[in-house]
């Protein structure tokens, strides 16, 4: 007997000509996006390269700002490393905060609070994620701040003997600590509301498990609730994170630019990159702009940088929850 | 006659233990008070921080004849307790103090007088947000009149046309719901604005076009995957090429939910401040005219009336926010409701 192999029948789909007039058009508004993001990093970076290209590393590690003259006598120097370490200490505070008291957010709404409770509470969370960050700014600015100035009194006046928590003046108001609380909580809403999602998926066979083994809630959600949405409250918190990266009008009102390198946090001073475009925007000398533009570009790789990270991460772990 | 068995609910609580355990709080609120009166503390949160110790002082008390197990657990209860009471009170204290301080100036005037012929600092029941209110409704507008149609067609890309870019598309929406507002501004301001010219509505309104789309590309791609596959097929069946089923079979199926997209995207950019800085800065009367130079909007309002700094002009952006948030809210609740047409 001689019988051929089967050979895997080849299928040609050939698309009317309506149907292709269709997908190019739906491809060309798709792949619209995709220029988008890439037409926003080659503009910035055509307008910003001189910049970079005339201050070199320079530019990401001092700590001047000085806009030259137009005749050329006082030389143009710009530089953002304050602004950076600024960020990044605003940014840590916000998530040191943040992340525990979103896990234990989501933990209380998932098991702990009462049928009702939670209902209005998940509800109200879904609107908080909306609220714009001007709102968080003004709260900051005239709510919160007489919290934080007290909270950080209280620091400095305990723990001033740490460099971190020292302070010259005795002006708590305006200091990236008080920033970072503002930044927790615009961080808290989006970040709870991904835990929580990612906390609902645990499967229920393995937390009631945990119960029939004599195991006390505590124990369910150490041993089975934590480790499971491990990955995916990561992936939440690098959203968040990259949102405090970005944040804007928050930070611009809550803290004075300064170009002096500062690692006292309850010092009032500092200013992260962004609100720096933000304040000298308005008043900026064409080669000035041209620097904003360069900032902007070294906060647009940045938080894509995060972003990325966090959106694959989350992907990867709501995969993990479906199968 | 069959006996009807009365439900139990063996987990739930006592009614006495349950009063028991409101009394005892209640108890240590009063003592927390007490000690905020006389002591160093103060204020709310020094009240919540004296409350918490005396929580735990009683729950280590009565838990002295419990197992480690149960000892644990009662730990862990409380300490879940009180770290999402201060997740929670920051936003619970926005809603409050926006109500509270923005219900101050928030008179018939607010929302139809502008401010041309009034000073931040004159009397509340002068002048108003009305030009704000309209340019960011006409920004928005445009904006989602750009931004819709595409945001709508990367949803067709990656669930019908299934092209070989799907992935990657998929990857810069969601990259770019990162991009920081900021950077959007500064984005146009270096193409739009320098070669028309001017700051416009048109240039604002391109700036948060940028900021939608992710919201509005991913919320259709999400709703686009819940049309069954059996309806496509239905509608090659009967002799439909695709274009005309996703035209007349995929699009109406889900129309309510992409007008849900549209409305989520509208909520998410009508408070951005940051782009507007750069795109289409303020103003203090109506602008119509899309192309014809600053416009005000509702967040660079509350931000300029914050940034002046008198007792009047921080009443006015208390009540800018209010209109704001309850506009923003709104958008949510008609989102839920028209998404919720969807399923029945």
């Amino acid at each position: 007997m001689n019988i051929a192999a089967p050979v895997k029948r080849e299928m040609h789909v050939v698309h009317s000509r309506g149907d292709k007039v269709f997908r190019g058009i739906v491809s060309a508004g798709a792949l619209t996006s995709l220029v988008l993001l890439g037409l926003i990093g080659v503009f910035l970076l055509a307008r910003g390269i001189e910049v970079f290209s005339t201050s070199g590393f320079k530019f990401l590690t001092g700590s001047n700002w000085v806009a030259g003259s137009e005749d050329g006598v006082i030389p143009n120097d710009f530089s953002i490393g304050p602004m950076i370490v600024v960020t990044a200490i605003v940014s840590l505070i916000a998530m040191l905060f943040a992340v525990p008291m979103s896990m234990a957010g989501a933990l209380y709404l998932e098991f702990y609070a009462p049928q009702k409770v939670r209902r209005v509470l998940i509800a109200l969370l879904d609107l908080a994620a909306a609220i714009p960050s001007l709102i968080f700014g003004l709260w900051g600015v005239q709510v919160f701040t007489s919290f934080g100035e007290r909270w950080a009194y209280f620091l400095s006046d305990r723990l001033g003997w740490f460099p971190l928590f020292n302070t010259i003046s005795d002006n708590f108001g305006r200091s990236p600590f008080v920033a970072g609380c503002v930044l927790a909580s615009l961080v808290v809403p989006i970040t709870t509301s991904v835990a929580r999602e990612v906390y609902s998926r645990t499967p229920r066979e393995l937390v009631d498990t945990c119960f029939a083994l004599g195991g006390t809630k505590w124990g369910a959600i150490r041993t089975v609730v934590i480790p499971f949405g491990k990955s995916g409250v990561v992936g939440g918190a690098m959203l968040g994170l990259g949102r405090a990266l970005g944040e804007t009008i928050a930070v611009y009102l809550l803290l004075n630019i300064n170009f002096r390198y500062t690692f006292k946090i309850l010092e009032s001073e500092g200013g992260n990159v962004a609100s720096l475009i933000a304040t000298k925007f308005g008043e900026a000398t064409p080669d000035e702009i041209k620097a904003l533009v360069a900032a902007g570009f070294v906060l647009f790789i940045l938080t894509l940088t995060v972003n990325m990270i966090a959106s694959s991460i989350v992907t990867r772990s709501t995969k993990g929850a479906a199968a | 006659m069959s006996m009807q068995a009365t439900p139990t609910r063996p987990w739930e609580k006592e009614k006495t233990a349950r009063r028991n355990n409101g009394l005892t709080l209640l108890l240590g609120a009063l003592i927390a008070y007490v000690v905020v009166l006389f002591t160093g503390f103060a204020g709310p949160d020094g009240w919540a921080v004296v409350l918490f110790a005396l929580a735990a002082a009683f729950t280590l008390f009565r838990n002295r004849s419990l197992s480690t197990k149960e000892r644990k657990d009662s730990r862990a209860r409380l300490l879940i307790a009180a770290a999402s009471v201060i997740a929670f009170a920051p936003w619970i204290s926005i809603f409050v103090s926006v109500a509270f301080k923005g219900v101050k100036g928030l008179r018939p005037n607010f929302i139809v007088s502008d401010m041309r012929t009034t000073t931040p600092d004159d009397f509340l029941d002068m002048g108003g947000a009305a030009h704000a209110i309209v340019g960011s409704l006409l920004m928005v507008l445009i904006a989602t009149v750009i931004t819709l149609p595409l945001g709508i067609l990367s949803g067709l890309y990656i669930t019908e046309v299934r092209g070989r870019f799907s992935g990657v598309v998929r990857v810069v929406i969601q990259s770019m719901s990162g991009v920081p507002s900021i950077v959007a501004g500064l984005f146009i301001y270096t193409t739009f604005v320098d070669a028309t010219g001017t700051f416009s509505a048109l240039a604002g309104a391109l700036a948060l076009g940028i900021l939608m789309l992710p919201t509005v590309a991913r919320t259709s791609e999400e709703v686009l995957k819940l049309v069954p596959d059996d309806l496509r097929s239905a509608g090659y069946a009967l002799g439909a090429r695709q274009w005309r089923s996703t035209l007349i079979v995929v699009l109406p199926t889900v129309r309510s939910g992409l007008i849900t997209a549209g409305l989520l995207g509208v909520a998410r950019v009508i408070g951005e401040t940051a782009p507007l800085l750069a795109t289409a800065l303020s103003n203090t009367s109506f602008v119509f005219n899309p192309v014809s130079g600053p416009i005000g909007s509702l967040p660079m309002y509350i931000f300029g009336m914050l940034q002046i700094g008198t007792e009047n002009s921080i009443n006015r952006a208390w009540t800018g926010a209010l209109v704001l948030l309850i506009v923003v809210f709104g958008l949510f609740t008609l989102a839920r409701y028209v998404a919720g047409k969807d399923k029945r």
